[in-house]
């Protein structure tokens, strides 16, 4: 018999494996039955004869039945091979790699950004203390959530780029120019959280052990930050996969409206070029990313409260 | 010497959406350096409110008026946020109830100690583990440096009311005020706790007790006020006040308290007449009930044992209930009372052991076997709102008990009979649960409990939640319903004087195992086994009430 946190590690591996390869199926499954012939998108624009036709069958291996393929496909992934790009006549590893990091760079000034606005706004609106701005924020926060990160970008591109011209209109040269599409992304992300995070600030304010720690003459603020803030932050955890997910949706389309290199590049030119091997790698990414999340999220419950520490 | 704390006409006024709410209607107490008075009433009362008030705590939205407010020579009634934080933990610390949500449950309790320690600079940074250290050992805590790195939730709950205390007392304020601070805890532990508190004053630290509990705070209290509806209805040294009330909300509150002495007898006001000297002249007694024949066996429960993990909760435990016997089962929590309970209930198996009710095997046979008998066996628990469905209101929670066969219209009657039959009117049929108060919620399901006709009904701390007046008129409702109906009770209480006062027979549990059992009045009387001697010492009368000296160490 294991012990207890050895087996949990295992069952929590052998859930992510199977959250990758349910991904990776979808996926492959899905381009599949879509429209199209996958041999004319490896042509594409070249000379198209049936000679050439056989030959990209045959280099391809494309004359295996479905079912062959997709187990080919299965075996590849395993080891780490993500295979070629149709289009672009590279290996996908290379592909995504290059564009990973801005992407990359991006998700993670937004979500970093993302964080700080809401627990700023939260700690300072929690409560009653100023009814007036609890008020404004949660106007703010509402109309954050339900606009869509493109119109936040052009709005924001408008005003600070055209008219006052303080941040570049396009690219990723310099931190200058990824400050508006990180402002772009973390928006939203900031009303969500900054609405949960209030809610748990307001229940926890109401804890018998609030009042405790008032009664010892502590700070109200100091009660907020060192007191009720962790109990705010468990199911702001919890929202913490879900918000990736945001993040990444949402940096497929301020990519493009800021015209900056990145994933959401390749992966509208591969959808649309319907790139197999690049678009079953980028779904595999995500789920990877995905299920690392939330491991993360799952350790930091541990570290926030003590009491699901099995001793 | 001006006293320590001296407040006259107190009002406190709360503005909520409906309107104003006066919880506290012109007070006046004074506290004086060393002494200990206590604040008696019922839920509502104001007594909370008023204890919150002297540390400047209110509330939202709460408005307070008073002629004079005086702590420790300051007057605090102009105090601002910061004026306040000042007097908080250092002129007066407030000890409130259950320490599991009254420490921050993310924190050790070193930190929680350490922080009124740096919030009133009263030791450097480095000495400040030390105190700690040594602040947990005046409190009596075993191993206080491994205490200090630890959770509330990895303390029992004496050990962290105890860790409370020390939070509470680390500032060396001259006033405690102790909001229920033994309330959620064993008889042993409370005594324990106010053993504690006892000495804090012995040390010179001024008291300030508030309880709904009489015969807790006559133990330790130099002074009674009892308080109603946000006023003082009576106040005095606690002997003369226990002796001779005046006031008949205070003869009230004491002849409810159920005891040996109630036995056979009702215990709401309306039943019972008052003497002269404030004593219980006269009580009605309780309507005569079917004859228990001891053959005559209800349910049988032998050799039952159940684990969890490593851990024994309940231990080879047999014993039988004749129809329409009442059982009390007594012990203190972890005893394994509850799972018992539940055993017995249907809702959780035994390792091994069986149990038969209604000469029908009950234990360990498939749920489809069970179903039909399951109406013959009714459960009613501590807290009656989590057992309702919320989204129903009074008429389905009652209805949903009722034999499915009955008809539409015949249903609402039925329903209202049983309503009547527990005390409560035809209005509230359509009424949510949560718009009830605790007495008339646990009427509810009672009503419900009794609809199937039950041979047998399982009650686990059905009053414990209640104020002692409401528990009275409950308790009284539970005896009519047993002479009536010849239903028997398996009545679980960590009250000894509720089961007394009820039970034919009890049982003792301790640590799984039933350690004593036989006819109440001489297991009561003539304990035999040890752990039956300490809960029945510990536990605090109002006979030894009065009399604070005795449990001063």
């Amino acid at each position: 018999m294991f012990s207890s946190p050895l087996r949990a590690a295992a069952r929590r591996l052998a859930a992510g494996l199977v959250v990758l390869w349910a991904a990776a199926t979808a996926a492959y499954l899905a381009l599949l039955v879509a429209p199209g012939d996958t041999v004319d998108t490896i042509v594409g624009d070249g000379a198209d004869t049936p000679q050439i036709r056989a030959e990209i069958i045959a280099e391809w291996s494309l004359d295996r039945p479905a079912v062959v393929q997709y187990l080919d496909y299965l075996r590849r992934l395993a080891g780490g091979d993500l295979g070629r790009s149709y289009l672009l006549q590279r290996p996908v590893v290379e592909v995504i790699g290059e564009q990973l990091a801005p992407t990359l760079t991006l998700a993670l000034a937004a979500a970093g950004l993302g964080v700080l606005l809401a627990v700023v706004l939260a700690v300072a609106t929690a409560g009653n203390r100023r009814p007036w701005l609890r008020r404004a924020s949660s106007g703010a926060e509402l109309l954050l959530v339900s606009t869509p990160p493109f119109l936040i970008g052009i709005v924001l591109l408008s005003v600070l780029s055209f008219r006052f011209g303080l941040f570049p209109v396009s690219g990723d040269r310099g931190v200058g120019a990824l400050v508006l599409p990180a402002v772009t992304l973390a928006l939203p992300i900031a009303g969500l959280l900054a609405q949960v995070l209030r809610d748990g600030l307001d229940r926890a304010l109401d804890e018998p052990f609030v009042l405790t720690a008032r009664s010892r003459g502590v700070r109200e603020r100091t009660v907020l930050l060192r007191h009720a803030l962790r109990h705010a932050l468990l199911p702001a955890v919890t929202l913490a996969g879900w918000l990736f997910g945001i993040l990444l949706g949402g940096a497929v389309i301020v990519e493009q409206v800021f015209g900056r290199p990145g994933l959401g590049q390749v992966t509208l030119t591969a959808v649309t070029g319907k790139d197999m091997p690049v678009v079953l790698a980028v779904v595999t990414l995500s789920a990877a990313v995905y299920v690392a999340v939330n491991t993360i999220a799952d350790l930091t419950y541990l570290l926030v409260d003590p009491r699901l520490r099995r001793s | 010497m001006a006293p320590l704390l001296a407040v006259e006409d107190l009002h406190v006024d709360f503005d909520t959406p409906t309107g104003r709410v006066a919880a506290v209607r012109g007070i006046s107490l004074t506290v004086e350096r060393g002494e200990c008075v206590a604040i008696v009433g019922e839920s509502g009362s104001g007594k909370s409110v008023t204890a919150r008030t002297l540390v400047g705590l209110a509330g939202p939205g709460a408005s307070v008026r008073a002629a004079r407010l005086d702590l420790a020579g300051q007057d605090v009634r102009g105090h601002r946020p910061r004026d306040w934080r000042r007097v908080r933990g250092r002129l007066a610390g407030l000890v409130l109830q259950d320490a599991l949500v009254s420490l921050d449950p993310l924190r050790t309790v070193g930190a929680e100690i350490g922080e009124v320690l740096a919030t009133h600079g009263i030791v450097g940074r480095r000495e400040r583990a030390g105190r700690v250290t040594h602040l947990l050992d005046e409190v009596h805590l075993p191993e206080p440096e491994r205490r200090a790195r630890q959770y509330p939730h990895q303390l029992s709950g004496g050990l962290r009311q105890r860790a409370l205390i020390a939070s509470a007392i680390a500032g060396e304020p001259a006033l405690l005020i102790a909001d229920e601070p033994t309330t959620a805890l064993d008889v042993t532990v409370q005594a324990q706790i106010l053993r504690l508190l006892a000495e804090r004053r012995a040390a010179g630290v001024s008291l300030l007790l508030i309880s709904h509990d009489l015969a807790v705070v006559a133990q330790v209290a130099d002074r009674v006020l009892v308080m109603r509806d946000g006023r003082i209805v009576e106040h005095g040294p606690t002997a003369r006040l226990l002796r001779s009330p005046a006031h008949p909300y205070t003869r009230q509150l004491l002849a409810a308290v159920p005891s040996a002495s109630s036995r056979g007898h009702r215990l709401a006001a309306s039943a019972v007449a008052v003497g002269r000297d404030g004593g219980v002249a006269r009580r009605e007694a309780l309507p005569a009930r079917p004859e228990v024949r001891p053959n005559d066996t209800l349910l049988d429960a032998a050799g039952l044992t159940r684990r969890y993990g490593d851990h024994t909760v309940v231990r080879d435990v047999s014993f039988s209930i004749a129809r329409g016997e009442t059982l009390g089962l007594v012990g203190e929590s972890g005893s394994g009372k509850s799972t018992l309970a539940r055993i017995v209930a249907g809702l959780l198996a035994a390792d091994t052991g069986a149990v038969t009710f209604e000469n029908a095997q009950w234990s360990g046979v498939p749920e489809r076997v069970r179903r039909p008998l399951r109406r013959r066996l009714q459960l009613i628990s501590q807290d009656p709102l989590s057992s309702f469905d919320p989204r129903y209101r009074v008429a389905q929670v009652v209805g949903e008990n009722l034999d499915p066969d009955v008809g539409r219209g015949d249903r609402r009657d039925q329903v209202v009979d049983l309503l009547r039959r527990v005390g409560l009117g035809p209005d509230l049929l359509d009424r949510h649960p949560r718009r009830l108060s605790g007495g008339q919620r646990q009427r509810v399901a009672i009503a419900r409990a009794i609809a199937p006709r039950p041979s047998l009904i399982v009650c686990d701390e059905p009053v414990s939640a209640l104020d002692v007046s409401v528990q009275a008129q409950v308790l009284d409702l539970l005896a009519d319903l047993r002479a009536t109906d010849g239903t028997a009770l398996l009545f679980i209480s960590h009250d000894l004087g509720v089961v007394h006062h009820l039970s034919d027979r009890v049982l003792v549990m301790h640590d799984g195992a039933v350690v004593e059992q036989g006819p109440v009045g001489d297991v009561f009387t003539y304990p035999r086994h040890d752990h039956t001697r300490s809960l029945l010492d510990a536990l605090p009368t109002l006979v030894t009430a009065g009399r604070p000296q005795e449990v001063r160490p």
